[in-house]
């Protein structure tokens, strides 16, 4: 039979995202990719898991699929349902299905969001079986060996709701994702914002100083990515006051007492 | 009101009520005489704030009658109001003395509330400040106020105490910067060691001028040095922070351009200070005042770091000998763990990777101990002996060690006589319920076996279930109806609908719950067995629900001893722990009901859930050991608390046992809902239904 799939068409990254490697992330991601073994990244908001994912996509010249998982997510969200064109019905593979298909990487982003009943249909995916029940197609989609799965969540939460299941969780090899050392972060601040190394060093003491305050006002820090954003916004022609203000400690805290001390914090480093 | 004033024996009867109930042997007619002068508004005033002192300590209402004619002198009816009240709140803070004192001081009150616009309080300060000073340090620092007047600020190392009020410059936003920079100073002060390092010994520096005259000049200019030395360490990291520094204190005076030029360095030491100050105490000169002095009382500080270096260093040794233990390799010193970097890098055990699996407290430590000493001592990263991991030795003290240990929680308390809260009145200790019986739980589900099973079915009927939505734009899967609609429609001519999908929702309950249980002494028996015996039927209703739920007892002796006893945490589930602390659910003392309630709301904000509840379970009127609490106080905070709840979110249910059938429930309870049983034995009968109630 036909499959009639609407599926969209996976394209590799052609050009080479900026990644900074701080440990030995990127050897064991290859040795995972090769031995077909599903990954696991753990780490905060915005330390730099997504753009982890498409450099290895890059290097590994593989097509990466990447779902952002929402409490609303469903199964067939995932893995494809049948839409009417005319007066057939035509299956559209969802990013999961294609993803296998194609014997791309997917990338589940932040998998605890996602229903319970959606995250069971990935387990087959990612044990030794390696196969995707298409249940509503009565068909079982084998994953080739370049397919791979990288799921990845914020371990912060410390939420009873937001916790990954033990049989999920067994099923990967999981690494750990944190901000990294304060002269590699500038690094990557200045060279992904485009600034001096002062600024972005002053930058990542912004940083700094407000995940000292995570816990005491702060569910979290600064992370890289909302250093990064400053920093574009300096380089931009933003007053370094400004783009922290709106960048960093707006986004942080909508409470008025802590932005209060944001500002000092930011007038502090400036 | 008639306008007529009171005549001197009116006064002095209605003077006699209020505060001579006990003190016989004093007159009223004097302090009468005085009042009688005054608009009979002011007069009121006079017995009112009289009355409610009194109630607090008697002798401050004796002085606010006695004082109030010259008061009147020199403030309005605002400032008077103001005048009685901080004597009240100087009395729940430092007691008598400091109350009469501010009384008797009025000219100073009127300064002090007339120059209220350029003066800044530490109050309005301190929260931004100290989460100002958190997000420097990364460790915790304490703030804290030194309410007397002209107070300097320093530092122990582990707090920093400032004057309760800044004046000294002209405005109150800049006596604002001026609190920002004295702490910004004193917290470099343990952060850029000028208490000594491993290295310099501040006291062994000191000793020559240690018992001599020059001790006290000494210490001026160590604080002076240390000011010029620290403004450009903090330039470094901090370079708006220094220049905000160098705005508030101007051009350094004259006299210290050479000091500035040997230490305002980046790299300048303390061991560069203490070589300068050497040399300013060869002359003779003193040291120049700043406009942001501080005071450096070595003694202490040395005093507190050395018990907090002994407490780090214990705990990394102890996080080490866990990690070496549990890795099972042997203990012998790794070559690689030598003495960190000193000042200003982070902890970095990098070349062993065992380290970076420290527990936080343990790197938190090792931060502290790297801040304090310039390196983690090689002593700690060698194990010590055997022994598990534990962050701190906590003993558990008797009941009667209580007030001694520090409370976990301060609380507010509303006084409604001065409609003000009393500061940090409450101090709250948390516990857990020591687990009792473990087979009361099952003997209570087998004496109940029919109504749990009754329960059990009508709760699971509340449970969120999925539903199927037909037509829908998007969704799982096609709804078949539609479609055939759909394709009959547009086979007709006619526009056919797009809407060709079923889609799933859940409805999600979004609950948490939090039960509060009445522990006081006036539970016992009855009250207490109907209490355990809800306590279950409640647990099986919830479980069967899948709210997220938590009990936890309250009980109390006077303001400084308030106990909340934990028997369900929100993560902990019903399991057999749990069961048997229900079990030993006991009456304990009193009720002091509304820093319960303020400390389980607290909790319950912190749960996810859209909607949270808070269901009090108690016996009537709340109560304590002396006879403040009992009576209108109580009644009036617990309303406040609940009020308070409200406000944030929370909505409050009360559960109440009250045999005499009380009319104050309407007006505490005011914020909330409340139900009231007039037979005890029902309680576990109809709990599981009140909560289905509010549910459902």
């Amino acid at each position: 039979m036909k499959i009639e799939t609407l599926a969209p068409q996976l394209a590799t990254i052609a050009e080479e995202p900026y990644y900074q490697a701080i440990g030995d992330e990127t050897a064991l991601f290859e040795a995972a990719y090769a031995r077909r073994l599903p990954l696991l990244l753990k780490g905060p908001t915005g330390c730099g898991k997504t753009r982890f994912v498409e450099y290895m996509a890059w290097r590994l010249k593989r097509p990466l699929v990447t779902v952002a998982c929402h409490d609303d997510l469903t199964t067939a969200d995932l893995v494809g349902r049948y839409l009417i064109v005319g007066n057939q019905t035509t299956w559209v593979d969802g990013p999961l299905t294609a993803a296998v298909r194609a014997g791309a990487i997917c990338y589940l982003d932040e998998i605890v969001e996602a229903r319970k009943d959606t995250i069971v249909v990935i387990h087959p995916l990612a044990d030794a079986r390696r196969m995707l029940a298409v249940d509503k197609r009565g068909e079982m989609v084998m994953a080739p060996d370049s397919f791979m799965l990288v799921v990845s969540y914020n371990p912060g939460y410390q939420s009873v709701l937001k916790e990954i299941k033990p049989s999920t969780r067994q099923r990967f090899v999981a690494v750990d994702f944190d901000y990294p050392e304060a002269a590699v972060e500038a690094g990557i601040v200045a060279t992904e914002g485009k600034v001096d190394i002062d600024t972005a060093r002053r930058l990542v003491k912004l940083g700094e100083l407000t995940r000292n305050l995570k816990g005491a006002g702060l569910d979290e820090g600064a992370s890289t990515r909302l250093l990064v954003h400053a920093a574009q916004l300096i380089g931009a022609g933003i007053t370094p006051h400004a783009a922290c203000t709106a960048a960093v400690a707006r986004a942080l805290s909508d409470d008025p007492d802590m932005n209060g001390t944001l500002d000092d914090l930011v007038r502090a480093v400036f | 009101m008639t306008q007529r004033r009171l005549f001197g024996d009116e006064l002095g009867k209605r003077l006699d009520e209020v505060l001579f109930a006990s003190h016989s042997h004093r007159s009223a007619t004097r302090i009468a005489e005085g009042l009688e002068a005054l608009s009979r508004d002011r007069q009121e005033r006079v017995l009112h704030w009289a009355n409610v002192a009194a109630g607090t300590y008697a002798e401050i209402g004796y002085q606010i009658a006695t004082l109030a004619p010259q008061a009147f002198a020199l403030l309005d009816d605002a400032g008077f109001d103001a005048w009685a009240l901080a004597s009240l709140d100087a009395f729940d803070r430092q007691g008598g003395r400091a109350a009469m004192d501010l009384l008797r001081d009025i000219e100073g009150f009127r300064g002090a509330r007339g120059g209220a616009l350029a003066v800044a309080k530490f109050s309005d300060i301190e929260a931004r400040l100290s989460r100002f000073i958190q997000g420097l340090s990364g460790r915790p620092l304490s703030l804290s106020a030194d309410p007397e007047a002209g107070a300097a600020a320093w530092t122990d190392s582990e707090t920093i105490h400032l004057p309760a009020r800044l004046a000294s410059l002209p405005r109150t936003e800049a006596n604002r910067g001026l609190y920002k920079v004295l702490a910004v100073i004193l917290w470099a002060q343990t952060r850029y060691g000028t208490f000594g390092s491993a290295l310099v010994d501040l006291q062994a520096a000191l000793a020559p001028w240690l018992e001599t005259v020059d001790h006290a000049r000494a210490l001026r200019w160590l604080s002076v040095l240390e000011a010029v030395r620290l403004e450009a360490k903090i330039a470094v990291d901090l370079p708006g922070l220094a220049a905000e520094i160098a705005t508030l204190r101007g051009p350094w005076p004259t006299v210290l351009t050479p000091m500035v030029a040997r230490l305002s360095r980046p790299d300048a030491t303390l061991a560069d200070t203490l070589a300068v100050l050497s040399d300013c105490m060869a002359g003779g000169e003193d040291a120049p005042l700043l406009p942001h002095q501080v005071k450096i009382d070595p003694a202490a500080a040395l005093r507190v770091r050395a018990a907090r270096v002994a407490r780090d260093k214990q705990i990394l040794s102890r996080a080490i000998n866990a990690l070496k233990g549990s890795s099972g390799r042997p203990g012998p010193r790794d070559e690689s763990m030598a003495p960190l970097a000193a000042e200003g890098g982070a902890v970095d055990f990098n070349l062993s990777d065992e380290a970076l699996a420290l527990p936080p407290e343990a790197r938190a430590a090792a931060q502290s101990l790297l801040q304090d000493l310039g390196e983690v001592p090689p002593e700690c990263l060698v194990p010590a002996g055997p022994g598990a991991w534990q962050p701190t030795e906590r003993t558990d003290g008797g009941e009667g060690l209580a007030d001694q240990r520090e409370p976990d929680r301060r609380y507010d308390e509303w006084d409604y006589r001065r409609k003000a809260y009393r500061k940090d009145w409450c101090h709250l200790f948390e516990s857990d319920v020591a687990p009792g019986d473990a087979d009361y739980v099952a003997e209570v589900k087998r004496r109940h076996a029919g109504l749990i099973r009754q329960i059990r079915r009508r709760f699971e009927m509340l449970r969120g279930e999925d539903r199927m939505l037909g037509r829908q734009a998007e969704g799982e899967e096609l709804d078949l109806d539609a479609a055939v609609d759909a394709i009959a429609d547009s086979n007709s001519g006619m526009e056919s609908s797009e809407r060709l999908f079923r889609r799933r929702i859940r409805n999600e309950r979004s609950l948490a719950a939090m039960f509060m249980v009445d522990m006081s002494g006036s539970t016992k028996g009855w009250v207490n067995d109907a209490e355990r015996e809800s306590l279950v039927m409640l647990c099986e209703a919830l479980e069967s629900l899948g709210d997220a739920y938590a009990i936890y007892g309250f009980s109390g002796w006077t303001r400084t001893r308030s106990d909340i006893y934990r028997i369900k945490r929100f993560d902990e589930a019903y399991d057999s722990t749990v069961q048997a602390r229900i079990a030993a659910v006991a009456a304990k003392d009193y009720t002091r009901i509304g820093v319960a309630t303020r400390h389980l709301t607290e909790l319950l904000l912190r749960q996810p859930a859209r909607h949270r509840l808070l269901v009090t379970l108690s016996d009537g009127r709340p109560d304590d050991y002396g006879d403040e609490y009992r009576g209108h106080y109580g009644i009036e905070d617990t309303r406040r608390a609940l009020q308070e709840a409200r406000q944030r979110g929370v909505r409050s249910y009360c559960i109440t046992i009250d045999r005499q059938g009380a009319d104050y429930l309407a007006h505490m309870y005011g914020a909330a809902h409340y139900t009231v049983l007039h037979d005890v034995k029902k309680l576990p009968l109809k709990i599981a239904d009140i909560y289905r109630r509010l549910v459902s």
